[in-house]
């Protein structure tokens, strides 16, 4: 059955309050999730005080200074700091987003609540594992397959078609969405969740694929596809502004449209 | 959060993703359930009225107006269209809810016994009352 408690282990206990900044005028509290898989210990929230005044303003840009001058064992990802890799996804105030594109100044009444993204097994403090997320990233094949031989020139498509990759392409894998889903956190094992079928879309709208019946024979199933209940959270979390849910309605018309 | 007991498998994950493969299914079902829903939608007002003008009424009166073959048929069309509807939405539930495959197997049976049973017997007294029984 679906658990809806946390495993005794994952209880959240305790947690230290490390002392404000000695000579910061102005300190933003930062609750974050810790667990260190070599202690014994369960995971527990601790609690930062951040110089607003000798940091940026985004929340990893909190969190890296949190790193830098209170507490080195810190753990989370991070890369690119504007929004285009995906490595710092985390749950920020209980919403799945990017820490670097997600300022501190939004979260609006007391501390900022940092977690790891729900619902995955963790690595360690904020880094969740995601090897189940990108086997299914991998299942969907995402790669132009055409049984006509390659051309001198490249595969040519019309503006038109071009076009209907917008809103696809553009994602950047950070499972924000797949993570807010409740489907996806019951049934992750079968159900590909919104981030691979939104990629399988952009495959399956791809005018110059050649296998589009065979993605599409290979995304029907009760649970690898039909598990998505269009509840929406798949875009209310999604932090570049995509809408998993709708690429999930096309591919679900598309079924319709060849069998009907 | 301790990892869960797959990933200790030592299955690639792209093989524990791949699993037994696709079951090309699950569209009839979802193009079913928006068929029965919207036929439910058709099919309320006149069921609503029917139902109203029953209210009050003995057995005599209500084997009446079932024996009017336009009324007979819209409650037995809507008997078709919720029971089915009902029956696949059972499914979906189980199937998101229940991970132990013994008990999922068991709980869909019963979903399926249910469904007949519920629809046969609507069936059956409608068809009772129809026949002036």
């Amino acid at each position: 059955m679906v658990e809806f408690a946390l495993p005794k282990n994952s209880k959240i206990t305790g947690g230290k309050v490390w002392p404000r900044p000695a000579g910061a005028t102005e300190a933003r509290e930062f609750k974050i999730y810790r667990w260190n898989p070599d202690d014994g210990k369960n995971p527990s929230i601790d609690t930062y005080y951040v110089d607003t005044h000798d940091c940026g303003p985004m929340v990893l840009d909190g969190l890296i200074w949190i790193k830098n001058h209170i507490d080195p064992t810190l753990t989370f990802r991070r890369s690119c700091r504007e929004g285009v890799c995906g490595s710092c996804a985390m749950n920020i105030d209980g919403q799945n987003t990017l820490a670097c594109t997600k300022s501190m100044h939004d979260v609006k009444d007391g501390a900022v609540k940092v977690n790891p993204l729900p619902h995955q097994p963790v690595v360690k403090d904020l880094v969740p594992d995601l090897t189940n997320f990108y086997a299914q990233y991998a299942s969907i094949e995402p790669w132009l397959k055409t049984t006509t031989p390659t051309p001198q020139r490249e595969w040519r498509q019309s503006h038109e078609d071009r076009e209907k990759l917008d809103g696809l392409y553009e994602c950047i894998l950070c499972a924000c969405c797949s993570t807010s889903c409740p489907s996806y956190w019951w049934n992750s094992q079968r159900y590909l969740g919104p981030a691979a079928l939104l990629q399988a879309t952009r495959w399956v709208n791809d005018s110059r694929d050649e296998s589009t019946g065979e993605r599409l024979d290979n995304l029907e199933d009760p649970f690898r596809l039909y598990r998505c209940h269009t509840i929406m959270n798949c875009a209310k979390a999604c932090p570049k502004g995509l809408n998993p849910a709708e690429a999930i309605a096309e591919l679900k018309l598309k079924m319709v449209e060849r069998q009907v | 959060m301790s990892a869960p007991n797959v990933v200790k498998s030592m299955r690639t994950p792209l093989g524990r993703v791949r699993s037994l493969g696709s079951s090309h299914s699950g569209t009839t079902d979802f193009w079913r359930q928006r068929i029965t829903a919207v036929a439910m939608v058709l099919l309320m007002v006149p069921v609503i009225v029917v139902v109203m003008m029953m209210l009050g009424s003995n057995h005599a009166g209500a084997a009446q107006m079932l024996g009017s073959p336009l009324v007979a048929i819209i409650l037995l069309l809507f008997i078709v269209a919720s029971t089915w509807h009902m029956k696949i939405g059972m499914q979906v539930v189980i199937e998101d809810y229940v991970h132990h495959e013994s008990l999922k197997l068991a709980a869909i049976m019963a979903n399926n016994f249910f469904s007949f049973a519920v629809a046969l017997a609507s069936i059956y007294a409608i068809l009772k009352l129809a026949g002036g029984v």
